[in-house]
């Protein structure tokens, strides 16, 4: 057991990355994560790193390719509106196959919405967000130890694949204090980046070449369908979901990031009143963690999918239960926070107990 | 037999895309010259912009990265806080870096990042198909200025080289053509002293070259570059426009 050091969570995400070997940050103001920007401009300098404050997020995720292209771990984070501006780079990323860990602190929406805790952006994470056929890894902590273990995870994940990462958290996850330990796990080993444009004399005199423009029809095709074939493989080795009292559960509830603690407190008040009910906190958003719902379908009644938004992630769940069971969802718009009654109150009125 | 005259070893052996009697040959040999002389193909990073030099990757033998439209400087910010030890350079043309580039550009200038950038302006988007860009003439017709280019709608030229001499940032800017070989031979030592000054560490070093495209102008090569000398020098006038080691000059 480390030492355990009570941080802010935009703060932890900062000093994870470090501890990850993270030495270029590039980002830009907006609320709520600006702690995290802030925080690099502090540490970077004292580890030998490179803070940039960018002119945008737009170039903010342009200084990452060009980092994450010369073969550095390099990151970036903004909220709602500027992952928005964010995902042209992204999508430039994910097509040159670029490892990139990116951190969105949501916020409501949609335009310029609001500054407090939002899930809106879960289309936009996991669906796509920018242009063509491509994935993010998306990973959604739940606590700020979570935080800090996926943000080493995300860099693993992002070197190993050469793809990019979302961690995204939200307003409550950036501005909440918890302790955390940074421990110092090796995860998988990597492969070296012989691809990195770094200069000839550092990879034995070939031309190295960052890019995603496959003018060839064809050669664009095979591109896309390589491309599809390592999304694949993501997904056969890298679901994650934590799975709370699922195996008398009668109605499964379904939430993920802030929203399911609060729901694991209601789940707990549930029980105490001997209402069999369970949770499925997807951890990883793409890829969705098919494999989980898989163990759940066939024993539970019913699902309630909780969101801090109208109903983003719930259609995957729908998709993923396949008409098996019904899905019910239950939803406050960003902003506001479901409290633990509401979602009791929800599950009570579906399994027919006390209005 | 001495060889008086061969491909330089940071040109790549390859047939280029580009049109007939279009400069941006010339510009890639100068740019390849200069890296050969200094020395520094293994430690040369280059970024390809979005336009008609996007496949800039494929015709330098240094390791190249390509951008998103405009982005160029961003990702060799990027690139050179990595590798402060290289030269990078951004090749971007005038829609690139003057239209949808110009916060990344300006930025860098600012930062004066340890970067050199080959701005070339023909004053049209060439790729995309003859489009006016922010460096248009007044009065030339594009196929979205198709009655000539009203200053009165459609806004005047940027000199993108005066507006960035005003910034603390950079160290070096000039404006040079390639229309004639005086100029070209101009160029290829403003080339040389961006690159330089970029590895002693100065600053933000920015070269604009003046260039043709005679297939979306709609004239001849020779009337091209002739085109560049009496209407664009006139507006684009060269020269040295900022140098830290001399001071500023007109």
């Amino acid at each position: 057991m480390g030492e355990r050091i009570l941080m802010k969570g935009n703060e932890a995400i900062g000093e994870a990355a470090i501890k990850a070997g993270c030495r270029f940050f590039f980002g830009y103001p907006i609320t709520p994560q600006n702690e995290l920007p802030e925080y690099m401009s502090r540490r970077m300098p004292q580890v030998d790193g490179t803070f940039v404050q960018a002119e945008s997020e737009i170039a903010a995720i342009n200084m990452v390719y060009g980092a994450a292209g010369a073969g550095a771990r390099a990151m970036t984070s903004s909220s709602s509106p500027g992952i928005s501006l964010k995902q042209e780079g992204i999508s430039y990323i994910a097509g040159a196959e670029l490892p990139a860990v990116i951190v969105n602190i949501v916020r409501g929406g949609p335009g310029l919405g609001g500054i407090q805790p939002g899930q809106g952006d879960y289309f936009q994470s996991v669906k796509g967000g920018g242009h063509g056929d491509y994935r993010l890894i998306v990973l959604a902590p739940a606590n700020l130890q979570e935080a800090v273990d996926l943000v080493t995870e995300a860099f693993d994940l992002a070197d190993y694949y050469r793809n990019p990462v979302l961690i995204l958290g939200d307003g409550l996850l950036g501005q909440m204090m918890e302790p955390v330990e940074f421990k110092a796990t090796k995860l998988r080993e990597l492969p070296a980046k012989e691809w990195a444009t770094n200069g000839l004399r550092n990879h034995g005199g070939k031309t190295n070449i960052i890019n995603s423009l496959v003018l060839d029809p064809h050669g664009l095709e095979e591109h896309n369908i390589r491309l599809q074939e390592k999304y694949a493989r993501i997904v056969e080795a890298e679901q994650k979901a934590e799975i709370v009292d699922c195996d008398d559960a009668e109605l499964a509830i379904v939430a993920y990031g802030s929203t399911a603690r609060i729901a694991k407190t209601a789940v707990t008040q549930l029980r105490q009143e001997g209402l069999k009910v369970g949770l499925i906190r997807p951890i990883s958003l793409w890829p969705f963690p098919v494999k989980d719902f898989e163990k759940v379908i066939p024993t539970v009644k019913s699902f309630l999918t909780v969101e801090m938004s109208a109903g983003q992630m719930v259609e995957d769940v729908r998709l993923t239960v396949n008409g098996c069971k019904p899905v019910y969802f239950y939803g406050r718009m960003g902003g506001i926070v479901p409290a633990p009654e509401e979602i009791a109150a929800q599950v009570r009125e579906i399994l027919g107990g006390a209005k | 037999m001495v060889k008086v005259f061969e491909r330089p070893k940071a040109l790549a052996d390859v047939p280029t895309h580009y049109c007939p009697g279009c400069t941006h040959g010339i510009i890639h040999r100068l740019i390849a010259e200069v890296i050969d002389e200094l020395g520094i193909v293994d430690k040369t990073i280059g970024v390809a912009p979005v336009g008609c030099a996007v496949l800039a990757y494929n015709y330098f033998t240094c390791d190249m990265q390509q951008a998103a439209h405009g982005r160029a400087p961003a990702v060799a910010t990027g690139i050179k806080r990595v590798c402060p030890d290289s030269a990078v350079f951004t090749y971007q043309g005038d829609g690139d870096l003057a239209s949808i580039g110009c916060a990344e550009i300006v930025h860098a200038a600012a930062r004066s990042e340890q970067i050199t950038t080959i701005f070339v302006n023909n004053g049209i988007y060439g790729m995309t198909g003859g489009q006016m860009a922010p460096t248009t003439l007044p009065g030339d017709k594009t196929t979205t200025s198709p009655y000539g280019r009203d200053t009165s709608k459609q806004g005047f030229p940027i000199r993108i080289s005066e507006m960035l001499a005003t910034l603390d940032g950079p160290a070096y800017i000039a404006r040079v053509s390639v229309h004639n070989v005086a100029n070209i031979v101009r160029a290829r030592k403003a080339i040389k002293k961006a690159f330089e000054y970029q590895l002693a560490g100065k600053g933000f070093t920015l070269v604009e070259i003046l260039s043709t495209c005679p297939t979306n102008w709609g004239i001849t090569p020779i009337e091209a570059l002739n085109k560049v000398k009496s209407e664009m020098l006139p507006y684009f006038p060269l020269g040295e426009i900022k140098d830290i080691e001399a001071g500023e000059k007109k």
